[in-house]
């Protein structure tokens, strides 16, 4: 049926060496921001503790006066960026070391009386100790560690028919990872370039987006395990191949479904939540990508004895 | 094969008519979260030592304390539960006045005996104190002005007085709180009861009335306090004599204060931006699919009403994370389906007939939809503990939504399509024989 086979799994080193590339971009951006700023990328007070102040005032106000009153209750190194639209000039955000809840009070009254009125009903403020900022933290790395490492043994259970359903598992965490990399690395050059930031919602945003790179990635996979059941003889090549291809159809209609809604949100959408759909974004074409791209390959790279310490597994 | 169609097809009815009735009930409101109505959240932490172990009880006081004062700042929501051992978190949402809650939550309670003589005040009253004559936390309105002026008592006794405090219960199985006096407080106790015989004393906490005993009797040592109690109302009586200001000393980890517009700006664009979004995504299905398509589309009003009557029934707050997690159930979803329909069409140009590549489709195509429901299951399950350990309620929203989402998708994009898809195509697979581009192959 297939005369001509477009064939996904040849040309596996191109697509390894691209993903290379896109990673390397990303661990650059988080090593320069490492030794610039001391962080990977910049946190949000919920990681690194501190207050984050979003004031929005009934005028526009100048960047300087927010500047001055911070500096006169010792925030000298407060850091303040523009929010909204930027030629209003009357919304900001201000980060700044932990504060008390009065002493907030006390800098959004001198902000109210010096620079200009503050709009209470459009003002937040947020402030984490840095010792909750620390167990956040670790608590996250913790939760990504199990969900990958339990995920891992799911599809090896799942899989459990086909020879060698450890790589299967280890294939599908792989490209998992591959794209939480490519995230990290977008929101760290982001982070530079535009002051954005990883909080918790930006969590949620990775975790979807590990989500849906799995299923994508069951899905080619499970395939698979169906073709090597119906045809056990056939070359893996192209047996893998095959089962791209047929999957290939719903891998791109679903692509194109979840783009129609990120891309509705990005247009319309309102825009505290912009960084959170943009990492969506980024992070579902990734996932699309490193099933077809490297989950795939990987898994015949690996049959095939290419991958450096694991020729002599299975 | 058809009667079990018809059978589930009934179901689907009940089930849609169940989830309207729910939709439309109002005793089951939608709650949204901080973020989208503006709000508090307060994060305590016991200020103590690494190593001092807390006991339960003192947090639980804490809890109650807390409760009572922030009951009288008229929230309508309030939520304070205790997280791990050693901390409180408080959710205002909707409220106007953070600052005087933040006071009023970090404040030590006052616990007084004061003379209100013949008079028995009701429980909840407000009054002023000789102690300390500054307004009682609830006489103020939420804008924290003074609503009323209460009349001035006489302080017989503060709570500091007191040693220990018990529930007993009489030969008539009444509740009733006994307490002890320490010396001091013993003599002036007696000396007061004697002179005030059939008088009241009344009980007040934070200068608020919890309850107005008649003196039968001279006290000195310990006395007993009888009312009409319930079992926990006498426990919290006796919580209170015992522990008037909070038990353990809490610092304010972090605050969280969301003005009450912000959020209502940022979710209108949102919603409206994501029913654009939906709207396109249920055209895609129409046009790429054709019938089937259309009958997905079906099964996702269907989706969408089961999951908000879940949300209403189970009183889910929505937070913005929440909605997305929604949305990212409803794609998946969306993407069960394309998967049935795509293997549908695979059967069809390798040559089988319609209602054989129905069936082959829905089943060939049911593990691989299994298998990534379950590890979202399983991601959201690590979510949902993640957010419950740490007060970090904003990722735990997304978890819940996504995984009813997920377990409900499950449901409409298998069962109900496939109800769907067998009665339409298996009733007019001859009809449609001659007019495949209907089926979109």
């Amino acid at each position: 049926m297939f005369n001509f086979m477009f064939n996904f799994v040849q040309r596996r080193r191109i697509y390894f060496i691209f993903s290379g590339v896109v990673i390397t971009l990303g661990i650059l951006s988080i090593i320069y921001s490492l030794v610039a700023t001391g962080q990977p990328f910049r946190l949000s007070v919920d990681f690194r503790g501190g207050t984050r102040f979003e004031i929005r005032f009934d005028e526009a106000v100048r960047e300087s006066q927010i500047r001055e009153v911070f500096a006169d209750f010792d925030h000298a190194g407060a850091d303040v960026t523009a929010l909204g639209d930027e030629t209003a000039a009357n919304f900001w955000q201000v980060r700044t070391e932990f504060t008390t809840p009065e002493e907030s009070q006390e800098i959004i009254a001198a902000l109210s009386d010096r620079v200009a009125p503050v709009d209470d009903d459009a003002t937040s403020v947020q402030s984490v100790s840095p010792t909750i900022g620390a167990e956040v933290t670790r608590a996250a790395f913790v939760a990504i560690s199990i969900a990958a490492i339990i995920i891992l043994f799911y599809i090896m259970f799942s899989f459990r028919q086909v020879p060698n359903s450890i790589r299967f598992g280890a294939c599908a965490v792989a490209a998992m990872l591959h794209d939480l990399t490519i995230i990290f690395g977008f929101i760290s050059i982001m982070g530079l370039l535009f002051g954005w930031e990883v909080d918790a919602l930006f969590l949620t945003a990775a975790l979807t987006v590990a989500g849906f790179s799995l299923q994508d990635t069951i899905v080619v996979f499970d395939r698979i395990r169906e073709n090597s059941q119906k045809r056990p003889n056939e070359n893996y090549e192209r047996l893998v191949n095959r089962s791209v291809l047929e999957t290939i159809h719903r891998s791109l209609a679903t692509q194109l479904n979840a783009m129609f809604v990120l891309v509705a949100i990005i247009l319309f959408g309102g825009d505290s939540i912009r960084p959170f759909i943009a990492v969506l974004f980024i992070g579902l074409l990734s996932g699309t990508y490193s099933s077809i791209f490297n989950a795939v390959p990987l898994l015949v790279a690996w049959e095939k004895g290419e991958i450096p310490f694991l020729r002599r597994a299975g | 094969m058809k009667q079990r169609d018809l059978g589930w097809l009934l179901a689907i009815i009940v089930l849609v008519g169940i989830s309207v009735w729910l939709g439309l009930n109002p005793n089951y409101p939608i709650q949204p979260g901080l973020d989208l109505q503006g709000g508090l959240q307060v994060l305590l932490a016991a200020d103590v030592p690494e190593e001092t172990v807390i006991e339960r009880e003192q947090i639980d006081t804490a809890r109650q304390i807390i409760s009572q004062r922030v009951n009288a700042l008229g929230v309508a929501e309030p939520l304070i539960q205790i997280d791990g051992d050693r901390r409180i978190i408080i959710e205002l949402p909707g409220i106007e006045n953070p600052e005087q809650a933040i006071e009023l939550i970090q404040g030590t309670a006052l616990l007084e005996f004061i003379d209100t003589g013949t008079q028995s005040l009701p429980e909840g009253t407000c009054v002023r104190t000789s102690m300390n004559t500054g307004p009682s936390p609830c006489e103020l309105n939420e804008v924290g002005q003074t609503i009323s002026q209460p009349q001035t008592y006489e302080t017989v006794l503060t709570g500091a007085g007191l040693e220990s405090a018990t529930v007993q219960s009489d030969t008539f199985n009444n509740y009733l709180v006994a307490f002890d006096l320490e010396s001091e407080a013993s003599e002036i106790f007696e000396q007061f009861t004697a002179t005030h015989q059939g008088q009241f004393l009344t009980i007040v906490l934070d200068k608020q009335v919890i309850s107005s005993p008649r003196i039968e009797s001279t006290i000195r040592d310990a006395g007993s306090i009888t009312g009409d109690f319930t079992l926990e109302e006498a426990q919290n009586l006796a919580l209170q004599l015992q522990f008037g200001s909070l038990p353990i000393p809490l610092r304010i980890e972090s605050t969280r204060q969301i003005g009450a517009t912000l959020g209502a700006e940022s979710i209108e664009a949102s919603v409206e931006a994501g029913a654009i979004g939906v709207s396109i995504v249920l055209l895609f299905m129409l046009v790429y699919y054709r019938l089937p398509g259309g009958l997905a589309d079906l099964a996702l009003i269907v989706y969408a009403l089961l999951n908000f009557a879940i949300f209403k029934w189970l009183g889910v707050t929505l937070t913005l994370p929440a909605i997305t997690g929604f949305l990212l159930s409803t794609g998946m979803a969306v993407d069960a389906n394309i998967l049935v329909f795509e293997r549908i069409k695979e059967e069809i140009r390798r040559g089988l007939n319609l209602t054989e590549a129905v069936e082959i489709g829905f089943n060939r195509a049911w593990t691989s939809i299994r298998d990534s429901n379950v590890a979202t299951l399983v991601i959201c399950f690590i979510l949902w503990s993640f957010g419950r350990n740490f007060g970090a309620s904003i990722v735990q929203g997304f978890a819940v939504t996504l995984a009813i989402g997920v377990m409900i998708s499950m449901f409409t994009a298998v069962i109900v399509t496939r109800t769907f898809v067998r009665l339409v195509i298996g009733g007019a697979a001859d009809w449609l024989k001659s007019r495949k581009w209907l089926l979109g192959v």
